[in-house]
């Protein structure tokens, strides 16, 4: 997948260039708003991850002005200023994304992955399936093996983000702002406490689990890989 | 609109009264003015009734009935306002132009009112007189009066536009004193409402300032003037905390980067890996402290001001215990939500949601096993509430106010995670919403409240 980088930080960019080139991704980057524009407008790119400060121009209005010329890469703002209500202005710009600074590559990956998947939406879908698990989107019910789940509705919501993202890793952050629309870091991890419900529901007692905690990163639902 | 009535201003009240003492004096003036001016001119009649008398009794003496009878009649003829009537012991009229006896009592000495008829062109008028009876010798009474009716007339009229002239008074006070107020009231009004549209969040805004150079004009500059100074703080105040934000955030995000790329080279089974690992989680929990200062500096400047939006708490807090529940139940402490009622305020909802985590987090955290959490959003008497009530040890009275201190940690949870914040930021978010931390007694346990004042009333 092709990504632009825009971040004038230039050890920041040279780390994340490096992180998402290992992940798979072809890079291009720029250091400044200006030239960021003049790439974004001039090559497609799956993503574009840019900062709300750059010198020249100002993240805020390089995305802007990608709108207005009906350019609809998906956006990832990431920004080193306080939260509160940045955010708010980077979504409304017409960002995709927000991630402030200082992040987790892991967090970052999984956005920028989310980010993909959005842009490949194909038919919309009534049926969510990952291996035997099944969720029904019209009727809100779930069964594993023909056996059916009884879910809280919230758990349902949790098991259908999971299932959307099937094979990617999905952050606690992720899930918190998707599931429960919180933009902010809870002390406690209350999430962890909830997946091991919702494992409890569709795990316990098949052979195969279908949710993994990856390790540092967050959750990953995915079908049994034949045996390597 | 929120001009208050006329009525309840301070301008007006103050008006009512001096109208009210004025408008007392001047009837007080008027009335003493009659009574004086009364009681002389009574004396004067009575001191002519009085002479008269002396003269006629004195005429009696030396002259007999039939000499007192000759000087009546002919005082009688040519008096125009002097009244004589002689009468035997029965009030029959001897001689004198008044008839018959008029209903009065008598009491010789003493000065009487009363009413009689005089004819006129076509029949009889009714006239006030004033005066004296006088008992002669041998049963004889002399009744010597004078006709007051003129002065009668005049005291009518006086009594009659005494209240009026009250009434006039009050009335063109009171109008005179809602215009007064009005135009003062107007300009306190403008001061007031500029004041309104500053605490909503709008610091750009000034009070006008008129060209009469009068106490409000000086008013309105020393207001503007201290505006401009908040103003400048306030934008002060931001500037630091974004330049602080992003130029400690800079170099944190790349010790992170850092060493999550030196990591991602490591053997995760090797030392060296565990090693990086506890630096990143170090870095994370300096991050997370960071982040938390930062917000409290933000709350505290106001920067959120501009997205008070109206909100339900309820709902708010029936998330909350939905997320915090699992949690609770793993460490055996029952989280509860009470029912609630009508519960809107303006505010922010993400910063609302984060202090209210915190508090559900730390109830949860210091309540033993076995223990309850009640989570509330109600509207009491005193504003709109979000309660957080435990079972847990509470905290003493006297640590009460200081363990809403910044990093202060009372010796019990010392050792416990978190970053001595959390109490911190929940009053941070209560101040910017105008609203209060109140943390009580729940006997046992500790409640928490967050007192939001009643939203504004908003125009339709």
């Amino acid at each position: 997948m092709r990504i632009l980088v825009v971040e004038d930080d230039l050890e920041a960019q040279r780390y994340l260039v490096n992180g998402l080139k290992e992940a798979g991704h072809v890079v291009d980057d720029a250091a400044d708003g200006e030239t960021g524009l003049t790439l974004a407008l001039s090559r497609p790119y799956d993503v574009a991850i840019i900062d709300r400060m750059l010198p020249k121009m100002d993240g805020l209005k390089v995305v802007a002005d990608m709108r207005e010329h009906s350019n609809v890469t998906p956006v990832l703002f990431l920004s080193a200023l306080s939260e509160v209500d940045d955010r708010v202005k980077g979504l409304k710009a017409g960002g995709d994304d927000y991630l402030t600074k200082p992040y987790a590559f892991v967090e970052l990956l999984a956005r920028v992955d989310a980010l993909l998947r959005r842009r490949s939406p194909g038919s919309v879908k009534t049926r969510l399936q990952v291996g035997d698990l099944e969720l029904d989107l019209l009727t809100r019910t779930a069964q594993r093996a023909g056996a059916a789940i009884d879910l809280q509705p919230r758990e349902f919501r949790l098991l259908e983000y999971l299932m959307r993202h099937a094979s990617q890793v999905v952050t606690r952050t992720m899930l918190l702002e998707s599931v429960w629309e919180y933009h902010f870091d809870p002390q406690t991890n209350v999430i962890d406490v909830h997946i091991s419900r919702l494992r409890a529901k569709i795990d316990k007692g098949f052979d195969t689990a279908l949710l993994h905690t990856v390790r540092g990163a967050g959750y990953m639902i995915r079908a049994a890989r034949p045996a390597a | 609109m929120r001009a208050p009535s006329i009525l309840r201003t301070q301008a007006y009240r103050i008006v009512l009264v001096y109208v009210a003492v004025f408008a007392v004096s001047v009837a007080a003036l008027i009335a003493f003015t009659y009574w004086n001016t009364r009681r002389a001119l009574d004396a004067q009649t009575d001191q002519t009734i009085e002479a008269e008398i002396t003269g006629l009794s004195e005429q009696y003496q030396q002259l007999g009935l039939y000499g007192l009878g000759q000087v009546v009649r002919s005082r009688s003829e040519h008096s125009s306002l002097g009244l004589y009537l002689l009468a035997d012991r029965f009030k029959r009229r001897i001689v004198g132009n008044l008839d018959p006896w008029p209903a009065i009592l008598e009491h010789p000495d003493n000065f009487v009112e009363f009413d009689y008829q005089r004819p006129i062109a076509n029949g009889f008028e009714t006239r006030r007189a004033r005066g004296r009876v006088f008992a002669l010798a041998g049963g004889i009474n002399l009744l010597v009066a004078r006709d007051v009716h003129e002065r009668y007339l005049t005291e009518r009229l006086f009594t009659t536009t005494l209240p009026w002239t009250v009434g006039l008074v009050l009335l063109l006070g009171l109008v005179g004193g809602a215009m007064m107020s009005r135009n003062m009231l107007a300009r306190l009004d403008s001061i007031n409402r500029t004041s309104a549209e500053i605490i909503d969040g709008d610091l750009s805004r000034r009070v006008p300032v008129g060209n009469a150079h009068d106490e409000f004009d000086a008013l309105a500059e020393n207001l503007n003037a201290m505006l401009d100074r908040i103003e400048r703080l306030m934008k002060g105040v931001r500037e630091v905390t974004d330049s602080v934000a992003h130029d400690l955030r800079t170099p944190l995000n790349r010790l992170r980067n850092r060493l999550e790329a030196t990591q991602r080279h490591l053997d995760p089974a090797s030392g060296e890996s565990g090693e990086i690992e506890a630096a990143i989680a170090e870095t994370d929990s300096l991050i997370t402290t960071f982040n938390a200062l930062l917000l409290i500096a933000e709350a505290d400047a106001g920067v959120a001001r501009g997205e008070m939006i109206p909100i339900d708490l309820a709902p708010i807090a029936e998330d909350m215990a939905e997320l915090y529940a699992p949690l609770g139940e793993e460490k055996g402490v029952a989280l509860r939500i009470a029912p609630a009622g009508a519960t809107m305020i303006d505010g922010n909802r993400s910063l609302i949601s984060q202090a209210l985590a915190n508090l559900v987090d730390n109830a949860i955290k210091y309540t033993p096993s076995g223990g309850t959490v009640t989570v509330t959003a109600l509207e009491t008497p005193d504003g709109v509430e979000l309660r957080v009530a435990d079972s847990g040890p509470g905290i003493p009275e006297a640590e009460r106010a200081r363990v809403v201190e910044r990093f202060v940690r009372l010796d019990a949870s010392r050792n416990a995670p978190g970053t001595g914040l959390g109490l911190s930021l929940v009053a941070a978010v209560a101040r910017l919403h105008e609203a209060r931390l109140l943390l009580q007694d729940n006997k046992p346990g500790l409640r928490a409240v967050i007192r939001f004042p009643r939203p504004a009333p908003r125009p339709r």
